[in-house]
């Protein structure tokens, strides 16, 4: 899927992330002192290619959601620059940002909490186009019903409260929202975790429509790793605040090169019971540290199973491993490729070996 | 789900206003239906009753003798409601101090409940002004209310009587003395709420199609607090009623002959135990007025929110 896409059409880069910092500090005491920051976000560069879904996942509290929400600029980011079709926006203001607004919009992760109980269908819908177009009443009632359409809402519905409707439905809402006024980006955070898992392929396989039909751009947040892998095209796996790896769907769920990418998709549940008796878990041990306080080194070095002494000591680089694949690991460095743990450097050599000829 | 599609647009009657929805909820409860016919007797009672009795509030008979032999009688056809300790007619009394009360309430009410919700906001919603709003709010919560009405009363009374008349200028003096001192519940109450607003996932989706802090108060966070308000309004005007009478009684709100419910109410207890008339009648009025408006702030209260509306 991923081969064929950028062959088809020329490939642009519609969000570039570079060096995104987004810290909450943390004021203690008597007298509020700044004393450290939570880095829910330090230090994380991506680019999402036009018409590509990304699929960002990683462990709860690990700062996908912040990421996806510093991104459109829903905080003001510690440092770093955001560039979406072309525009800087990392540290625009808020006029600047309000024009740039109906390029990137965002589908919220509890569709209950994400309409507000006292609008009907029809205001909700209706409030970014009274934000940002002059359209008369009787258009904004017309787009209106388009955009239930294509979110297959009946139009009936339109006079209705968001309490009055089940889960997916509100979701449904939530996407025509965001469609409302042709957005390039939408940010889906976690857009499935709070519907049921019938409700979740609908909303997916919508989701995946609108993307066809509008030609949209996703950032699609989620720690459901099967779900990511059926919507995106290219995956990037984030752990305490960092990224560690990105990639191509395929090669990165058939050969994660990162020992904390191995251990995540190592949790999905084989559906076939035959193959679900040998696949191999791998369980880490100990607790994700505080993001206020990460150790030194790598981030993952506390936990992670091909643990070296350079981990401890040196934080790892995040390049360029194989063509199109990003990892932040010691495992990949150059210079100490040859020498790298026996396990781990070798293994995952061979993988890349293996990689390289099916391409 | 998918017939939608195939329906034009001109079959669907376009979205019906809001406020069809509340009047048909608020129809629906009972007491807040009562309350609001209570509340349009009363309101009548005082303002078209005295076109009807025509006797003045005021009128004491110049003949010393009858008005001597004319006070503190019990209900009568002449004085359905008696009369008071100067032989003046309860009923009419009962009518234009209505008026006043009434007039007071719910205009020191209205002020209140507007410099509590505006105070509230800015400092729920603009983490900037939290501070000194807030403690602006302690502030005025540490003074001592009454004290602080009589030294205004006092220093100003005066003066606004002197520029605006009488009536006018005490009116507008009690009314922003009342709305002034009475808004920090209603703050406090609000700030509260707006905090928890600010952080619900709504607010932040409006905030990702770019919406402005001011549409963002008055489109999404003003009609999610509106049910505190509206209790902290209807239980204002009790309030104000209340403090206004209390004001009369010591002096120092309207001038004796501009009577009002209060004002009776105090004037009468002197003689509570000879002639209960005269404490009843004023406080089944205040009673009456505030019972009906709480319903009806009860009745609006679950009219407006879109999730108890339809049951």
């Amino acid at each position: 899927m991923l081969d064929a896409k950028p062959a088809a059409k020329p490939v642009k880069t519609l969000v570039e992330v570079r060096g995104l910092k987004m810290y909450f500090p943390i004021h203690t005491g008597l007298l509020r002192a700044h004393t450290g920051d939570v880095k829910a976000v330090d230090d994380v560069s991506f680019d999402i290619l036009e018409g590509e879904t990304l699929g960002l996942v990683g462990e709860s509290g690990c700062g996908k959601s912040t990421c996806g929400r510093a991104l459109i600029r829903l905080y003001d980011i510690t440092s770093g620059s955001v560039k979406i079709d072309g525009t800087e926006i990392g540290h625009a203001d808020q006029t600047r940002l309000r024009k740039m607004r109906p390029t990137m919009q965002m589908v919220f992760q509890d569709p209950q909490a994400s309409l507000n109980p006292r609008m009907t269908v029809a205001d909700i819908i209706s409030e970014p186009l009274s934000e940002h177009t002059t359209l008369s009443k009787t258009d904004k009632l017309k787009r209106i019903y388009e955009l239930m359409d294509a979110v297959g809402l009946n139009r009936r519905f339109a006079n209705r409260y968001p309490h009055e409707f089940s889960g997916g439905q509100r979701q449904r809402i939530g996407i025509a929202r965001a469609l409302a006024l042709n957005p390039k980006f939408i940010v889906c955070d976690e857009p499935i975790a709070a519907l049921d898992v019938s409700i979740q392929a609908q909303v997916v396989n919508l989701l995946e429509q609108l993307q066809d039909e509008f030609g949209l751009t996703y950032l699609f947040i989620s720690h459901d790793l099967s779900m990511v892998r059926h919507i995106a095209d290219r995956i990037a796996v984030m752990y305490l605040g960092k990224m560690v790896e990105l990639g191509p769907r395929d090669p990165v769920y058939d050969s994660p090169l990162h020992p904390y990418t191995e251990a995540l998709l190592s949790a999905v549940p084989e559906p076939d019971p035959s193959l679900e008796k040998t696949r191999e878990r791998i369980i880490l041990k100990g607790d994700v540290p505080s993001p206020a306080n990460p150790p030194k080194g790598c981030n993952f070095c506390t936990r992670c199973p091909k643990v070296m002494d350079i981990c401890r000591q040196i934080e790892p680089e995040f390049r360029e491993a194989e063509p199109g694949r990003f990892v932040a690991c010691h495992l990949y460095d150059q210079n100490n490729k040859t020498t790298a743990g026996a396990t781990g450097g070798t293994e995952a050599d061979n993988e890349h070996f293996q990689q390289g000829e099916t391409k | 789900m998918t017939d939608a599609t195939l329906q034009p647009v001109q079959d669907l009657a376009p979205p019906r206003s809001q406020w069809r929805d509340v009047w048909d909820q608020f129809r629906t409860h009972k007491g807040a239906l009562t309350g609001l016919g209570v509340f349009v007797f009363m309101t009548l009672f005082v303002l078209v009753g005295p076109l009807i009795w025509r006797i003045g509030p005021d009128y004491i008979n110049p003949n010393v003798l009858v008005m001597i032999k004319s006070r503190n009688l019990g209900s009568s056809f002449a004085h359905p409601l008696g009369t008071d300790q100067l032989g003046r007619d309860e009923l009419a009394r009962m009518m234009s101090g209505g008026q006043i009360s009434i007039a007071v309430g719910f205009t020191a009410m209205a002020l209140s409940i507007f410099l509590g919700t505006l105070v509230g906001v800015l400092a729920g919603y603009f983490k900037s002004l939290d501070g000194p709003l807030m403690r602006l709010t302690d502030l005025f919560l540490a003074l001592p209310l009454l004290p602080l009405l009589l030294v205004m009363m006092m220093l100003f009374a005066p003066m606004i009587s002197h520029a605006m008349g009488v009536a006018a200028g005490t009116f507008l003096l009690i009314v922003s003395a009342i709305g002034v001192t009475s808004w920090m519940q209603c703050a406090r109450i609000v700030r509260g709420e707006v905090l928890a607003l600010k952080e619900r996932e709504f607010v932040l989706a409006a905030k990702s199609v770019g919406t402005p802090p001011f549409r963002m108060i008055l489109r999404h966070i003003l009609p999610n607090v509106m049910s505190p308000v509206m209790v902290a309004a209807t239980l204002g005007i009790a309030n104000a009623i209340i403090t206004e009478s209390a004001l009369s009684f010591l002096g120092l709100g309207f001038p004796p002959d501009f009577p009002t419910w209060g004002r009776l109410l105090f004037d009468g207890v002197d003689l509570m135990q000879e002639h209960p008339g005269l404490v009843v009648w004023p406080g089944i009025a205040i009673s009456l007025t505030v019972l009906s408006v709480n319903y009806i702030g009860d009745g609006l209260r679950d009219a407006l929110d879109p999730r108890i509306r339809g049951r």
